[in-house]
């Protein structure tokens, strides 16, 4: 095996280009796939146009005046604003494509808040939304976004105006100060009413039939400010009906920086392995070698095995160098380097056992790499399929293919090499040794079917 | 009529008993059998698709048979293929050395030496094989097969790349080996060269061996016709069996 692996990398030694394109196309589509399925896709562009005049941008509530504009500012935490003057400027941004949607707050959106706060009647205030729905996956995107930030602000709002009517419900109950149209005015509270109530009650003769109608009075005011007390608590709850707790019951998490980075090192070490191991079986067909070779100077398992080792040698030595920078980028823990190299190693072997089948039954080298190639993209694309994307039938389907091939399992390797990810690295290595035995006995046969 | 074999089973050193080689319901070949001494220069022709490669390729070990036995062992047997077996990107003398480390010779870089001086081919011995012309390519594949110094040395269509000066240097290093007592064993469509260069000649066709003898016992066959050149007799010998 010594020879054949010598003369293999010689070969490889005098193809600098074939061998640079294949680490380097390996290498560049590992980190633009990896990086594009988390990387942040920025704030989507959105046109916002604020046609509420300069000086009836605050309502008043109880008193207390709130600025509408500050509400709009909760819309821009999430979106790119591109402020604009007319609501046909707006739209007319979006139908070019320049923001993938516009914003428009009405002339009367302060004055209908208004209304709806007085109890006057009218309608509640309408923000205008304008999407460009030539690209249903921006709409969806700007759909969303916008969405949730138009929630957002309106639980701001809400939990302002709750707070403020709990303000003025505690006044009622306890006394106070508050303001209305510019004059101060004073609130006994139904607490002082009570007590002042009951002191005047123990001054009256028993006799007295003022007395049964005062008691009347201040049993209201103790009732009253009783179970207004706890009005604040049900005032939030209509502001937030219901509350979110998050649990995480299976795996350990790990974070989407570190996942990507081993999705992009499983990727190279795809690439590499299984088109180098099936290429170089299929040179030795393409050079008429093969025949030569099995006859009685190599056993064909022996040759399976250098064509895996040959794979699996240079995908490793390309994953640990990608793994290792992207690890310096990503501040990993290069403490945990040694399970890294267990799980490339393993990897490297499984894709390798693959590539070798690939070449097996192919009998020259662009056939053997076609071949490979069309493997590559869907095994990658399945195993990076989450759950509950699909439907579970759907989804069984999928976890039996991603069974049958090094993907997932390399990937899960990695990911608990790097972040200690559950479900931990032992099933997965025993998967990948199961795979390349299995890929490896795949490769004898087809050799001595297909020679 | 079948062919009487020309040496006996006892002094044989290549002995090949019912080979046959079947895929589905055609036969490649079928129940071949022939024997050769040390020293015998056997020539295989036939027409096209009549199972010489087949038949060499199963002597070579290179393609299990269906049926039948050879000896011996195809470790001990040298083997040249019509397809240059070798690396182009691998100089010639790469090329000599991998061979031989894997056929374990025992002195490698001598017997490299060896070859590039037998075949002519030492001044081109840091070339890339895939550089060189289709004869060179073909000497070092020919030098790749005697490596081992084999006692039985099989070669299929090895002058087809040659030019004539070339053709003529290998068959000399060819006599000369097997005046050294190597078998050799090799299939051509030149039934001159045959003529020329082969103690005895196996005709086969459709997978059948339908003689084994010399150029002249062939002439005097039926329907051959003596006095007449061997590719004349071979055609008429063969059109009288209905091939």
């Amino acid at each position: 095996m010594r020879w054949l692996l010598v003369k293999d990398l010689q070969i490889l030694r005098r193809s600098p280009l074939l061998v640079g394109l294949l680490v380097l196309y390996a290498v560049l589509i590992a980190v633009l796939l990896g990086y594009a399925l988390g990387a942040d896709p920025g704030k989507p562009r959105v046109a916002f146009v604020n046609l509420v005049p300069s000086d009836e941008n605050e309502f008043s509530i109880g008193g207390e005046s709130l600025d509408v504009s500050k509400y709009s500012e909760e819309l821009f935490k999430s979106i790119d604003p591109v402020r604009v003057d007319t609501r046909e400027e707006a739209v007319a941004k979006v139908r070019s494509g320049e923001v993938l949607g516009a914003l428009v707050l009405p002339a009367d959106a302060t004055e209908r808040l208004q209304s709806s706060i007085n109890l006057t009647g009218g309608e509640p205030p309408e923000i205008e939304v304008y999407y460009n729905a030539e690209n249903p996956l921006k709409l969806q995107r700007v759909q969303a976004t916008i969405e949730a930030q138009l929630g957002n602000a309106n639980q701001a709002l809400s939990r302002r105006l709750t707070g403020i009517a709990a303000q003025y419900l505690d006044i009622i109950v306890t006394g106070g100060d508050f303001k209305l149209f510019g004059q101060t005015l004073t609130v006994l509270g139904l607490e002082k009413s009570d007590t002042i109530l009951r002191a005047q009650i123990a001054t009256l003769p028993k006799e007295d039939p003022a007395r049964a109608a005062l008691g009347q009075v201040a049993r209201f005011a103790a009732l009253a400010a009783e179970n207004l007390n706890i009005s604040e608590p049900i005032l939030k709850s209509i502001g937030e009906p219901v509350r979110v707790k998050e649990t995480v019951v299976d795996g350990e998490p790990s974070g989407l920086a570190p996942y990507l980075v081993a999705v992009a090192v499983t990727l190279s070490l795809m690439f590499v392995a299984l088109l180098l191991a099936a290429g170089a079986l299929a040179l030795e067909r393409e050079e008429h070698a093969f025949t030569r070779l099995v006859r009685g100077l190599v056993p064909r398992w022996l040759l399976v095995a250098e064509k895996t080792l040959l794979g699996a040698l240079l995908a490793f030595a390309v994953g640990l160098a990608t793994l290792v920078g992207l690890a310096a980028f990503e501040g990993l823990d290069f403490g945990r380097m040694a399970l890294w190299v267990v799980a490339l190693a393993a990897g490297a072997v499984a894709f390798g056992a693959m590539g070798v089948a690939v070449g097996s039954v192919t009998r020259e080298i662009r056939a053997a790499s076609l071949l490979a190639f069309i493997l590559c993209l869907p095994v990658a694309a399945l195993a990076l399929v989450p759950d509950g994307a699909v439907p579970s039938s759907v989804y069984d389907a999928i976890q039996v293919v991603n069974a049958l091939f090094p993907f997932k399992a390399t990937l899960q390797a990695l990911d608990a090499a790097i972040n200690d990810a559950g479900p931990g690295i032992g099933r997965a290595l025993l998967h990948l040794a199961a795979l390349a035995i299995g890929f490896g006995a795949l490769a004898r046969v087809a050799l001595r079917r297909f020679a | 009529m079948a062919p009487a074999p020309a040496a006996t089973a006892r002094s044989a050193r290549l002995r090949a008993e019912g080979l046959t080689k079947r895929y589905g319901e055609r036969w490649a070949v079928r129940d071949v059998s022939f024997a050769a001494d040390a020293g015998e220069l056997l020539a295989i022709i036939g027409p096209n698709g009549a199972g010489k490669t087949t038949l060499l390729q199963i002597l070579a070990g290179s393609l299990p048979p269906t049926a039948g036995t050879v000896s011996p062992d195809p470790r001990e047997v040298g083997w040249v293929p019509q397809q240059a077996a070798i690396y182009s990107k691998l100089s010639v003398e790469e090329n000599l050395r991998l061979f031989a480390r894997l056929e374990k010779v025992g002195d490698v870089e001598g017997t490299v030496a060896r070859m590039l001086e037998q075949t002519g081919l030492a001044d081109r011995a840091h070339d890339e094989v895939g550089q060189l012309s289709g004869g060179n390519r073909q000497r070092v594949n020919i030098a790749v097969g005697v490596l081992s110094a084999p006692s039985v040395l099989l070669l299929d269509e090895p002058s087809a790349s040659l030019d004539p000066r070339q053709r003529a240097v290998m068959w000399d290093f060819i006599d000369e080996l097997a005046a050294a007592g190597t078998i050799v064993v090799y299939t051509t469509h030149d039934v001159a060269e045959a003529d020329r260069h082969a103690d005895r000649l196996l005709v086969i066709a459709d997978g059948e061996l339908l003689f084994d003898g010399t150029a002249a016992s062939l002439r005097a066959e039926p329907g051959a016709g003596a006095g007449v050149e061997l590719e004349t007799a071979f055609v008429g010998f063969l059109s009288e069996r209905g091939h």
